[in-house]
């Protein structure tokens, strides 16, 4: 059944201190909408149970692009179009402005938020794996001030998050990654724009010779939530890159994830397309190649 | 009900509307404006196509509120004085359109993408396009409209 909007509230305060009283007054009665492309789908089909929102997109302060010689932090309500037009973020997080190219038609990236993305909560987002190897922090904000969490606490369970009722959120920020960080994301999935990815793996590390520093790996739509994969970390740490490594880290990825997989596409297909794209990943730092893998 | 102010197509309208209707039920029923259509109603077809504040965005996917203001481009903007844009001759000349329904929001998004580069690549051309389906064409007479719009006019 078709919703019928006038069963509906929605308002639109204009500022962030007006939508921050809006949600103290009745903590989890309204509900923020950013650029909408999760929750007007399912206001459209009719599935949406929440009946008074609240617009947050374009505000200021949730709109703006930080840039300091050690950090980026990005507004919550910055859209997938502004991720992509940034030449900064472009250069010193290649992943981040590659998983907002993937983020569904140019349409849906002129409109959905990097906040929105987070919030939502889905396994299987895009952008998340590289917020998570990025080893990004979450500001949260409410009329009781503001906090910041390591963006790995942000989930708490399948679409359940460490947001409270009050609160939204203002900005991810991102320390500049050290020079010659290699970088890589890869998401194999049916249809490249459209289709919610069916696996994706973020990695990064740096070479010191030919040994791996500080190597991390998160995959999306194998856990409740997008999961960063210490255990294989911790076996690639401080390793050199060789046919054995590579044969080790994968069986850790497996063991690591197997037990996870719940929903979408079959859990074996998806588990050796995750060790594959660990494999592209290692073998990637083998070669000489300046620029970041894929 | 709330109040909203609309420009569309280079003409301000003001109406009331429940603030969570959709930018495209106000276009279709509210304002007649029925050339933008909707297919999907999910962000997924791109048939409901509008150019919102210069950006394309999906009308089924934006509550009247957020127009509120707004600077809006429909279809029926398109062609000035009768006469169509180069890329709905275009369109017409190599076959882009059959059933139609796609039509409005290709156009709208193709306008989108020669606005960026009237010489667009194939694969700039794929990607502005790849928000807008269409069951009819096979794409490829699409691609071939939209490459050709100002190669053809220059001419
Ligand atoms: C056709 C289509 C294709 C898509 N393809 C992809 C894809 O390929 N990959 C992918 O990852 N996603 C995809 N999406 C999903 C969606 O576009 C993204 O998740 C987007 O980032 C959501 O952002 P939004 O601002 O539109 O969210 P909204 O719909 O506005 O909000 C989503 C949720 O986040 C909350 N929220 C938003 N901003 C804040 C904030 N600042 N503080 C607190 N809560 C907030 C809202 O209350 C709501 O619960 C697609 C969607 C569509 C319709
Ligand atoms: S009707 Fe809006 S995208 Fe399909
Ligand atoms: S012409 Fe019929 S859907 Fe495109």
């Amino acid at each position: 059944m078709r919703a019928n909007p006038a069963d509906y509230e929605l308002k639109s305060p204009g500022t962030l201190n007006g939508v921050l009283s809006l949600l103290a007054e009745a903590p989890g009665q309204w509900t923020p909408i950013a650029g909408g492309t999760e929750i007007m789908v399912q206001f459209g089909t009719g599935r949406m149970t929440q009946r008074q929102f609240v617009n947050i997109f374009g505000l200021p302060e949730l709109t703006a692009i930080s840039i300091t010689p050690e950090s980026i932090r990005i507004g919550a309500g910055v859209t997938y179009t502004a991720i992509r037009n940034h030449a900064e973020i472009g250069e010193a997080l290649p992943l981040l402005a590659k998983a907002a190219s993937w983020t569904g038609s140019l349409a849906n990236q002129n409109r959905g938020t990097l906040g929105g993305n987070i919030v939502n909560g889905s396994p299987a987002a895009d952008s998340p794996p590289a917020l998570l190897v990025y080893e990004a922090t979450v500001d949260l904000i409410s009329v009781r001030g503001t906090r910041s969490i390591p963006y790995a606490g942000f989930h708490t369970g399948y679409k359940k998050s460490a947001l409270a009722p009050d609160e939204l959120v203002l900005a991810i920020t991102i320390l500049r990654p050290a020079a010659g960080l290699r970088q890589y994301l890869r998401k194999v999935g049916t249809r490249n724009a459209m289709a919610i990815s069916k696996v994706a793996l973020a990695g990064v590390a740096t070479l010191d010779g030919e040994t791996l520093r500080n190597p991390r790996v998160a995959i999306a739509s194998v856990y409740h939530s997008p999961y960063r994969c210490l255990k294989t970390e911790a076996l690639l740490a401080d390793a050199t890159v060789s046919p054995k490594l590579i044969a080790e880290a994968r069986a850790a990825l497996i063991a690591e994830i197997a037990p996870l997989d719940d929903i979408r596409s079959t859990a074996r297909y998806r588990t050796q397309v995750s060790a594959n794209l660990l494999e592209e990943f290692l073998l990637s730092l083998r070669s000489n190649a300046e620029e970041s893998a894929s | 009900m709330a109040e909203i102010h609309l420009t569309i197509n280079g003409q301000s309208h003001t109406l009331d509307a429940p603030p969570m209707a959709r930018l495209l039920d106000v276009l279709r029923h509210d304002l007649g404006l029925t050339g933008t259509k909707e297919g999907c109603g999910e962000g997924e077809c791109g048939a409901c196509s509008v150019i919102l504040d210069g950006v394309l965005v999906n009308s089924c996917l934006v509550p009247i509120l957020q127009a509120n203001g707004a600077t809006i481009c429909t279809i029926e903007g398109v062609a000035q004085d009768g006469q169509l844009h180069p890329v709905q001759q275009s369109f017409l000349k190599h076959g882009g359109a059959q059933c139609g329904i796609c039509t409005p929001g290709m156009t709208l998004a193709a306008l989108q993408i020669l606005e960026k580069n009237p010489h667009p690549s194939l694969d700039e051309i794929k990607e502005g396009l790849s928000g807008n389906l269409c069951r009819c064409t096979g794409y490829q007479k699409i691609f071939e409209a939209v490459h050709k719009t100002y190669a053809e006019t220059a001419k």
